[in-house]
C-alpha cells in the first residue's frame, strides 16, 4: 500500500511541478501575434516555397496582415481564390494577378543540338555549367541534367525524352524556384495566356548567327525578322538574341510565322486553317516543342 | 573521333576502393579466426559461418526484395560484419540464436538506417548486445578452449576471466599473463589470442585502412585509468574484449569520428567506460556498451572536434 | 627533407617525359590571342583589322592594373578581332594573326639569332620599378597555370614586406615536366631570372623549392649555386599539392598563409621557375611573353614531350608534335591530371597558363560509380588545408551555403586531393567548387 501511495505521490508531485513550470513559462514568455496569421496560413497552401519572395507561408502571412494594400503580394500557388480569402481576412482588396507559368527558353533537343561530348560526373546542372560549354557547343542551352525537375515541389516539371524538361502548365505555379535553380537562367516566368496561348522565343544563345545556328538548328540568330513582322512592339532584339514581352504580345503569332529557325514557339493554339505545305521538314520544330508544352 | 569526356578535376583517382577496405580488414581477422578455430574446434567453425551466411543474406534480401535495388555484396561489409559478429559470440551457441543475431546486426544496426555509411551503431555490436539482452544464460555461457574442440553442443564450460575476478573466484593479480596473450582462456571467439589480434592491428596499420589513434587512445585510456583506481592494467587490456573492439569495433569508418582530436577522444571516453561498466557495473564486460555508447556520441563528437584548419593557427 | 604539414597526396608520378630535351615548334603561320588568358580585367586591343603586327608587338594593352598586356608571337597582319572558341567551348574575345611568307621567314630569322638588348652592366644597373615595368610591359604573367599577373604580386601592400623570394619548382602535378626540362637546360637564365625578382622586390634570400624526384636538376642547381649565398636550392619531399602557393610558404619557411590574407603576409612572394625563366629573357633580350614550354604526354601519346610553343598556337598543332591524338582517346586535359581542365575544343588556341596537355584514352578517362560515403576521414587526411572535404560536399549538394561558409569552404585550393583520394569515388571536389564560387560571390555580393 505504501509503495502505491508513495509512487502516486511522487509521480503526481513531478507531473504538478512540471505543469506549473510550464504554466509560468508560457505566461512569462508568451509572444503576442495577431491571430489573423494563423487564420492566413490556414489558408495558403503550407508549400513554403518562397514562390511569394517571401521566406515562406508564415512570412507571408504576417506581411499580408502588416500591409496596407495586398499589391504585390501574391501566392502564385494559390492563386486568385486563396488570395480572395486572405482579402477577406485582413479586409482588404485582392490584388490583381495574372497567371504565370515557367517556360523555358530553349528548344535545343539532341535532334537540333548535336551532342559534341560527354559528362562524366554528378548529375546537376551547376556543377556541369563551371565545366565550360556543356556537352554541346551551345554555351547558353539547357544542360539536361534536372535540376529544375528536382527543385519543382509541385511535381509540374519532369525531363522530356528529348533531353529537355517539359513544364505541365497545370501543375506549374509560378512559385519560381526553377527559375532560381536553372545555372543558365533558361526558365523564365510568363504570363499564362488565355486557354494558355502564349508566344516566346524558345532559345537563349547570344552568340551571334552563324555561331548559334551551326551549335542548334533551332537557335534565335538575332535576324530581327520577328522584331519587324511585330505590329505591338512587343519583340526587342539584344546581343542577338530576340525577346517578346508578354505585356505587349497580342498573341498575332506573325513572329512565329517569320521566324527561319522556327525558335519561336507559339503554343496550346487551335490548328491553322490554312497548314503551310511548302516546307513540312523544317516546320517539324515548332509542332514537336508545341506537342511538349501542352 | 568519339567525343569526349568532360569532366571536373581531378582525373585519376586512387586505386583503393571501399570493397579493398573491407577485405583488408577482413584478412587482418584471419590470424584470430585461425586462433578461434585452434582453440574451439568445429564450434567457431559453425557459429563464425553461420553469421556471415546470416549477414550475408539478410542484406541480400532486404537491398533485393525490400529496397529493390542491386544487392551490393562484393564490398564485403556484410562478411565483415558476420565475422565480427561470430567473434563475439561464444562458440556453443545454438546456430538460430546466431542467425537471430545476423538479421538484427544487418537488418536493424544498418539496413534500417539506409545501409551502408548510414548506420549510427556498429551493426555486429547491435547484434551482440541485443543476443546478450535477449538470451543472457546462452551468451555468457563459454566454453573453455582446447576441450572438446571437435564437439559443437556439449562443450565443458566456464566463467571468463574478468566475470572470475568480478564474482572475486580469483585474485586479479594471479591471473597468467602469458596464457592471456596466447589466448588460453573463457571468452568469445575472437577476444581470446590478444597476439593475434595485434598482428591484425599492425596489417590494418601497414595497408593504412585505419590511423593509430582510436586502438591506442583506448588501450592508454583503459591502461591508465585502471591504474588509476587500482586495478591491474594489464589483465584489463589482454582480456575481455578490449583489444578485440579496440582494434576492429571501435575503428569502424561508419561510426567513429572523423578528425583524430575527435579519435582521440572517442577512444579514450570508450576505454575508460569499459574500465567503469567493467569495475562498477552490473556486468564483467563493458567494451561494447562503451563503444555503441561513443557510436551515439559520434555526430556531436565530428561537430565540435574539427581538424585544425590551414591558416587559423597563427590569427589567434 | 621539408615538405608541408597537414595533409596531401601522393599520385602515382607518371613523370613519362622526365629528362626530354625541349623540342621548339615552328612558329604557326596564324594565331588567335586569347584577351583574357590571365586572371583579372581582359586586355584591350590597341590593333585594328588590317594592321600591320611585328613580332614581338603589343596587340592588347592591359585593361586596369591587375591585368597584363598580351603580345604576338608571330609578324603579320590583323585578319580581324571576333570570338573565339576557348579551350571549353566557350565564345571569348581574340585577335586573330595571319602570317605571310615573307613574314614568317623573317620570324624564323629573328628568333634563331637573338640579340640581346642589355649586358650584364646595363642589368646590373636596373632599379626595382624598372625590373616590375619591364615585366609588366612584358605580359608575364604566373606561368605554372594560375597566370596571375606578375608584377601586382611583386607589388605587395604597402604594409607588407616581402623577406624571400620563394621560386615554385615543384611541379608536383603527375605527367608534367616542362619546369623540369627547363631547370635541366637553363639553369643559369633561371638563376639571373631569380635574382632580377628578388632584386624587384628588394629582398636579398631567394629559395627555390623542388621535389625529390627530380634529383638531376636539385644537382644541377645546387652546383651552379655553390657558394652562392642568396640562393639557395630547398628539396622537398614529393607530396601533393606542394606547388599549391600555401604548401610551398608552409613547406619551405614553415609559415601558415592566415586564412584570408595574402600569402605576402608571411613575407614570402612565390614565383615560378618558368616565369623567372620568362623574366631572364624580358630583361635580358627585351623579349615579351609570348612563348612558353608545355608538356604534351598521356599514356598512348606516341611522341609525348616538353615543347616550346608560341601561345594563340592551335592545341591540335601540338597534340600533332606530339605524334596526333591516339585512337582511343577519350579525355583531353589542359594541365596536370590533378587540377587541369577537360578540353572540348582541340582547335582552341593555347594561351599564357597553357603548361600541359594530357591525352587520355577510355580506360583513364571513366570515373568510377559511386558508391555511398563509409566516412573512412581519408578526405579530412587528405585536405591540405585541414577542410572536411566530405561535410562541404554534402552542405555544397544540399544547397547549405551557410553552413559552408561556416565551415570555411573559401579556404578550399580545389587541390582535388579529397577526389582522389576517396575509396568511394565521391565526386566532392565537385560539389566543393560549386559551393565555394556560390560562397564567395554571396561574400563579395554583401561587401558591396
Amino acid at each position: 500500500m505504501d509503495t502505491i501511495l508513495m509512487s502516486i505521490l511522487v509521480l503526481g508531485g513531478i507531473g504538478i511541478i512540471g505543469a506549473a513550470v510550464l504554466y509560468v513559462v508560457s505566461r512569462r514568455f508568451y509572444v503576442a501575434e495577431d491571430p489573423r496569421i494563423e487564420q492566413i496560413e490556414q489558408v495558403l497552401p503550407g508549400a513554403n516555397c518562397g514562390g511569394c519572395g517571401r521566406s515562406g507561408c508564415h512570412d507571408f502571412a504576417t506581411a499580408c496582415t502588416q500591409a496596407s494594400s495586398l499589391d504585390g503580394l501574391n501566392c502564385p500557388v494559390g492563386g486568385a481564390t486563396v488570395m480572395a480569402k486572405v482579402a477577406e481576412i485582413v479586409g482588404l482588396a485582392a490584388g490583381a494577378a495574372t497567371p504565370m507559368v515557367a517556360v523555358l527558353k530553349c528548344n535545343g533537343t539532341c535532334q537540333f543540338r548535336p551532342q559534341t561530348s560527354t559528362y562524366d560526373g554528378p548529375s546537376s546542372c551547376a556543377v556541369l555549367n563551371t565545366l565550360g560549354a556543356g556537352t554541346t557547343d551551345c554555351a547558353y542551352g539547357c544542360l539536361g541534367c534536372g535540376d529544375c525537375v528536382s527543385v519543382c515541389n509541385f511535381g509540374a516539371i519532369t525531363m522530356g525524352e528529348d533531353g529537355l524538361p517539359v513544364v505541365d502548365q497545370d501543375k506549374c505555379t509560378a512559385c519560381g524556384a526553377c527559375v532560381k535553380a536553372c545555372p543558365r537562367r533558361l526558365l523564365e516566368l510568363r504570363k499564362k495566356g488565355p486557354r494558355g496561348m502564349r508566344v516566346y522565343v524558345a532559345c537563349s544563345n547570344k552568340d551571334k548567327g552563324a555561331a548559334a545556328r551551326k551549335a542548334c538548328q533551332a537557335a534565335c540568330i538575332g535576324c530581327s525578322k520577328c522584331a519587324k513582322e511585330c505590329p505591338h512592339e512587343a519583340i526587342t532584339i539584344d546581343s542577338n538574341l530576340s525577346y517578346i514581352d508578354f505585356n505587349k504580345c497580342k498573341l498575332c503569332r506573325k513572329c512565329a510565322d517569320v521566324c527561319p529557325t522556327h525558335a519561336i514557339l507559339a503554343v496550346n493554339f487551335p490548328v491553322k486553317k490554312v497548314v503551310n505545305q511548302e516546307k513540312p521538314a523544317t516546320a517539324a520544330p515548332a509542332d514537336a516543342a508545341s506537342n511538349n508544352q501542352a | 573521333m568519339q567525343k569526349l569526356f568532360i569532366s571536373l578535376s581531378p582525373h585519376v583517382h586512387t586505386t583503393n576502393t571501399v570493397s579493398r577496405c573491407m577485405w583488408n580488414v577482413v584478412i587482418a581477422l584471419v590470424p584470430a579466426l585461425l586462433c578461434a578455430l585452434y582453440f574451439f574446434g568445429i564450434g567457431a567453425a559453425i557459429v563464425i559461418a553461420t553469421a556471415v551466411v546470416g549477414c550475408v543474406l539478410t542484406e541480400y534480401i532486404i537491398t533485393r526484395y525490400m529496397l529493390h535495388q542491386p544487392a551490393q555484396l562484393a564490398n564485403g561489409a556484410a562478411v565483415l560484419t558476420g565475422i565480427l559478429l561470430g567473434f563475439n559470440l561464444p562458440s556453443n551457441l545454438p546456430v538460430w540464436i546466431v542467425l537471430i543475431g545476423s538479421v538484427v546486426a544487418i537488418g536493424i544496426g544498418k539496413m534500417a538506417f539506409g545501409g551502408l555509411g548510414c548506420n549510427i551503431f556498429n551493426p555486429a555490436l547491435v547484434g551482440r548486445v541485443f543476443l546478450l539482452l535477449s538470451f543472457p544464460v546462452q551468451m555468457t555461457t563459454w566454453p573453455k578452449p582446447l576441450v572438446n574442440t571437435m564437439n559443437y553442443t556439449d562443450a565443458t564450460t566456464g566463467a571468463t576471466i574478468l566475470s572470475q575476478i568480478k564474482q572475486g573466484l580469483i585474485e586479479p593479480e594471479k591471473v597468467d599473463l602469458i596464457t592471456n596473450l596466447l589466448g588460453q582462456m573463457g571468452g568469445s571467439l575472437g577476444e581470446v589470442s590478444a597476439i593475434a589480434l595485434l598482428i591484425g592491428f599492425i596489417y590494418l596499420l601497414c595497408t593504412r585502412v585505419i590511423t593509430w589513434h582510436i586502438p591506442v587512445s583506448i588501450i592508454a585510456a583503459a591502461g591508465i585509468f585502471s591504474l588509476c583506481i587500482g586495478a591491474n592494467p594489464l589483465v584489463h587490456i589482454f582480456s575481455g574484449g578490449l583489444l578485440l573492439g579496440a582494434i576492429f569495433m571501435a575503428t569502424d569508418y561508419v561510426t567513429s569520428p572523423m578528425s583524430h582530436r575527435g579519435m582521440l577522444l572517442y577512444g579514450a571516453m570508450i576505454g575508460i567506460i569499459t574500465i567503469i561498466i567493467r569495475q562498477w557495473g552490473a556486468y564483467p564486460e563493458g567494451m561494447s556498451f562503451a563503444i555503441l555508447l561513443m557510436n551515439g556520441f559520434t555526430p556531436l563528437i565530428n561537430r565540435y572536434f574539427k581538424p585544425a584548419k590551414f591558416g587559423e593557427r597563427s590569427k589567434k | 627533407m621539408k615538405t608541408f604539414s597537414k595533409g596531401g597526396v601522393h599520385p602515382p608520378e607518371q613523370k613519362l617525359t622526365a629528362g626530354k630535351k625541349i623540342i621548339t615548334l615552328d612558329l604557326p603561320g596564324e594565331v588567335a590571342l586569347l584577351l583574357g588568358q590571365h586572371i583579372g580585367a581582359p586586355a584591350k586591343p590597341v590593333v585594328a583589322k588590317g594592321d600591320k603586327v611585328k613580332r614581338g608587338d603589343m596587340i592588347a594593352e592591359a585593361g586596369g592594373f591587375v591585368s597584363a598586356p598580351v603580345h604576338t608571337p608571330i609578324s603579320g597582319t590583323v585578319v580581324k578581332i571576333d570570338t573565339v572558341k576557348n579551350q571549353q567551348g566557350l565564345a571569348v574575345p581574340a585577335v586573330f594573326i595571319k602570317a605571310d611568307a615573307e613574314d614568317a621567314a623573317a620570324d624564323a630569322e629573328a628568333r634563331a639569332n637573338l640579340k640581346p638588348l642589355r649586358d650584364d652592366a646595363a642589368i646590373a644597373a636596373l632599379k626595382d620599378n624598372e625590373i616590375k615595368d619591364i615585366i609588366k610591359n612584358a605580359g608575364i604573367v604566373g606561368l605554372g597555370g594560375a597566370t596571375f599577373p606578375t608584377h601586382v604580386k611583386l607589388s605587395p601592400p604597402p604594409e607588407f614586406k616581402a623577406e624571400v623570394v620563394i621560386i615554385n619548382a615543384v611541379e608536383c602535378e603527375p605527367y608534367i615536366t616542362a619546369d623540369h626540362a627547363l631547370m635541366m637546360e637553363f639553369p643559369d637564365e633561371i638563376i639571373e631570372g631569380v635574382r632580377l625578382l628578388s632584386r624587384a622586390v628588394n629582398v636579398n634570400r631567394a629559395i627555390i623549392g623542388i621535389e625529390a624526384n627530380k634529383p638531376d636538376a636539385i644537382a644541377l642547381l645546387q652546383e651552379k649555386l655553390a657558394g652562392a649565398t642568396d640562393i639557395e636550392v630547398c628539396p622537398l619531399k614529393v607530396k601533393y599539392p606542394q606547388g599549391g602557393e600555401k604548401q610551398l610558404i608552409e613547406a619551405v619557411i614553415g609559415r601558415e598563409v592566415p586564412s584570408g590574407a595574402l600569402p605576402i603576409a608571411t613575407g614570402a612572394v612565390v614565383q615560378n621557375v618558368a616565369t623567372a625563366y620568362a623574366v631572364h629573357r624580358a630583361v635580358r633580350y627585351g623579349e615579351n611573353l609570348t612563348e612558353r614550354l608545355a608538356t604534351v604526354t598521356g599514356p598512348g601519346v606516341s611522341a609525348p614531350g616538353n615543347f616550346k610553343i608560341a601561345i594563340g598556337t592551335p592545341l591540335s598543332a601540338l597534340i600533332a608534335a606530339a605524334g596526333g591524338l591516339p585512337e582511343d582517346t577519350a579525355k583531353v586535359i589542359g594541365g596536370g591530371p590533378m587540377m587541369g581542365r577537360t578540353i572540348d575544343n582541340i582547335e582552341a588556341p593555347a594561351v599564357k597558363g597553357t603548361s600541359a596537355l594530357l591525352i587520355f584514352g577510355e580506360d583513364d578517362s571513366k570515373r568510377r560509380p559511386v558508391e555511398n560515403c563509409i566516412r573512412c576521414a581519408k578526405c579530412v587526411d587528405a585536405c591540405p588545408m585541414g577542410l572536411e572535404p566530405y561535410l562541404l560536399s554534402t552542405l555544397s549538394r544540399l544547397k547549405r551555403w551557410d553552413d559552408a561558409e561556416t565551415e570555411k569552404i573559401v579556404n578550399c585550393v580545389e587541390c582535388g586531393s579529397c577526389s582522389f583520394i576517396c575509396p568511394a569515388s565521391r565526386p566532392l571536389l565537385d560539389y566543393i567548387r560549386l559551393g565555394k564560387t556560390t560562397v564567395m560571390a554571396a561574400i563579395r555580393s554583401r561587401k558591396s
